[in-house]
């Protein structure tokens, strides 16, 4: 019985959002007190091995054939699958990524196992393990609980944990696992990622960020926020129904699918606050929300609220400001 | 080509949510139930790929109680060939494996080269179902789809990831992908759709469930605050006025 973290690879090593996973893992372990390994699957992961000897984990156990070197959900359901089937781990634990929405469904399809996905939280009650999760993007939140005995497979969303609270410790040991894969089984082959429409404007290092959602309207109602912006010496920023309906380019966009920010403040108008759009922003250091809609989940997690027309309050605080 | 859309019919945006007494799930009365906002897209681009295609067949399938049909008629009148609905009545299915299980057990003999979804639904949010029907109905799958293009009978999709980057994916038919929102832009029926869609083929069936669900919604209530909020009330004037102060004097940003 044990817990284990899978662990995503980006860019520059170990996805952020695997060592979040790894901040969850290491409480629930500790809460249960279940030992916690970390699994390790790529065509060679012996450096990415390395960033988790310094950490408080039993196993870093490796799964390394050359038919993981590129991502695929075929390869990877199978390989997990497997892993899964042999070790007979109690909770498997990862970050709620792009990547875990693609491939994580299957290995639950292919064992028949529950797969709790895109948790906000966990708690135990009365020793069973009970985990959270947001409905309508946001308003509601559900008490959700696996059924039956054998693994169980959770993802948490963006921020569920804090990187920093991966505690340290020694003596880990590194162990093989090997599996089969086939490739004639793998059935997607990707490309080289790529960007598009590289960001002319770098939210991220922006001090003030005015952003603008649905609640805009119409695309006649943008320059009017722009004068805002000026005004405040600001970047524009939106959520995603702005840059769908093609009003802005999609590098002004925040969110899971657009930039990550944490400004001195993020000023949002007219966003309901979307589970997408807040994991992008809810790292700022100051919110404030106007909406239509009292009941705006972005009221939720804003330091100064106005429930009011967007349209009418914007041209006079431009105004003001300009004075 | 025979492509499968799935589409769900979910409470509105605008609509209260009143958590039943029970606390399982919310009070339905008062609830304006519309498509689900992705899967328009899904059913965008089924509509599409048969178009480009000039020959195929697009089929709506939906999980849900009696007023379920109306999404599937939607459907329907914007250019979809027939509609499967499953029946479910309340309590809901709340697991996504289940709810896989479902869809499959109707839509194994259909032998669909293409199965559409949108990415996830506005009321559970799993974004779950399409891949796992793609597994057990052995298709290929990937998600998040922002462009399909499709030759010699291959698939190309330019799935999303994060952080702005996209990628192509090519894959092999049968496939099931889910389509983000964004990918197309959604046609309205015509009226001549509304009213040729009354004639076209909506099979109700029902699913005898030996399907145990593999999770269970205990509880279902408003998230607790845990941030302190100034709400700025009363005229827009005060409103504006205060702005600017909480501007220059709490976060001297001006």
């Amino acid at each position: 019985m044990s817990v284990f973290v899978v662990v995503e690879q980006s860019n520059s090593g170990v996805h952020r959002m695997s060592w979040e996973a790894l901040a969850g893992g290491q409480a629930l372990g500790r809460d249960l007190s279940l030992p916690v390994s970390v699994v390790l699957m790529g065509e060679n992961v012996s450096a990415l091995a390395e960033s988790f000897q310094s950490k408080d984990v039993k196993e870093i156990l490796k799964v390394e054939t050359p038919l993981l070197s590129n991502y695929s959900a075929d390869g990877f359901s199978s390989a997990l699958a497997q892993v899964i089937e042999t070790e007979s781990p109690k909770y498997v634990i990862m970050g709620h990524t792009y990547m875990v929405r693609d491939f994580l469904p299957r290995v639950s399809a292919k064992l028949g196992l529950p797969f709790l996905a895109d948790n906000i939280a966990y708690g135990v009650e009365d020793g069973s393990l009970v985990l959270s999760k947001q409905l309508f993007s946001g308003k509601l939140v559900a008490d959700v609980s696996p059924n039956g005995d054998g693994p169980c497979i959770i993802s948490f969303q963006s921020a569920a944990f804090q990187e920093e609270d991966v505690t340290d410790g020694s003596g880990a040991s590194v162990r093989d696992i090997s599996i089969s894969l086939d490739e004639n089984t793998i059935r997607s082959r990707p490309e080289e990622p790529f960007q598009e429409a590289a960001g002319a404007v770098d939210l991220s290092s922006a001090e003030v960020i005015v952003s603008v959602g649905r609640g805009i309207g119409k695309e006649e109602n943008l320059p009017m926020v722009k004068d805002l912006v000026q005004a405040m010496g600001a970047e524009l920023a939106s959520s995603r129904p702005v840059v769908d309906a093609g009003w802005l380019e999609s590098y002004h966009q925040v969110g899971s699918s657009g930039q990550t920010v944490a400004p001195k403040l993020y000023f949002a108008l007219g966003i309901s606050g979307a589970i997408q759009h807040v994991v992008g922003m809810k790292g700022s250091k100051n919110i404030i929300a106007i909406n239509k809609d009292p009941e705006a989940p972005l009221f939720e997690l804003a330091d100064y609220g106005v429930v009011g027309d967007l349209l009418e309050i914007v041209p006079k605080l431009t105004e003001t400001l300009q004075g | 080509m025979k492509i499968c859309v799935l589409v769900k019919q979910v409470p509105g945006s605008d609509s209260p949510l009143k958590i039943s007494d029970d606390q399982s799930w919310i009070n339905e009365e008062n609830v304006n139930f519309i498509t689900n906002e992705s899967d328009n897209y899904a059913v965008e681009e089924a509509l599409q790929l048969k178009e480009k295609l000039g020959e195929g067949e697009v089929v709506a399938v939906s999980l849900g109680p009696e007023r379920t049909q109306r999404t599937i008629r939607e459907a329907l009148s914007k250019g979809a060939d027939r509609g499967i609905h499953i029946e479910e009545s309340y309590p809901y299915a709340s697991d996504p494996l289940q709810i896989a299980r479902t869809f499959a057990s109707v839509l194994e003999g259909e032998q669909f080269d293409l199965i559409l979804s949108g990415l996830q639904s506005d009321d559970f949010g799993f974004g779950q179902v399409g891949v796992i029907l793609g597994e057990m109905l052995g298709m290929s799958t990937s998600t998040l789809v922002m462009e399909t293009e499709l030759a010699d009978g291959k698939m190309k999709v330019k799935r999303e990831l994060e952080a702005g980057w996209f990628q192509w994916v090519n894959l092999d038919l049968p496939a099931s992908i889910s389509i983000q929102s964004g990918i197309n832009t959604p046609r309205y029926p015509s009226l001549k759709g509304i009213m040729g869609a009354k004639k076209k083929e909506l099979n109700k069936v029902s699913v005898d469930s030996n399907n145990e669900p593999r999770q269970s919604i205990s509880k279902v209530y408003i998230p607790k605050k845990t941030k302190r909020t100034e709400m700025i009330v009363g005229t827009v004037d005060y409103q504006v006025e205060r702005l600017v102060e909480v501007f220059k004097k709490d976060l001297r940003i001006l």
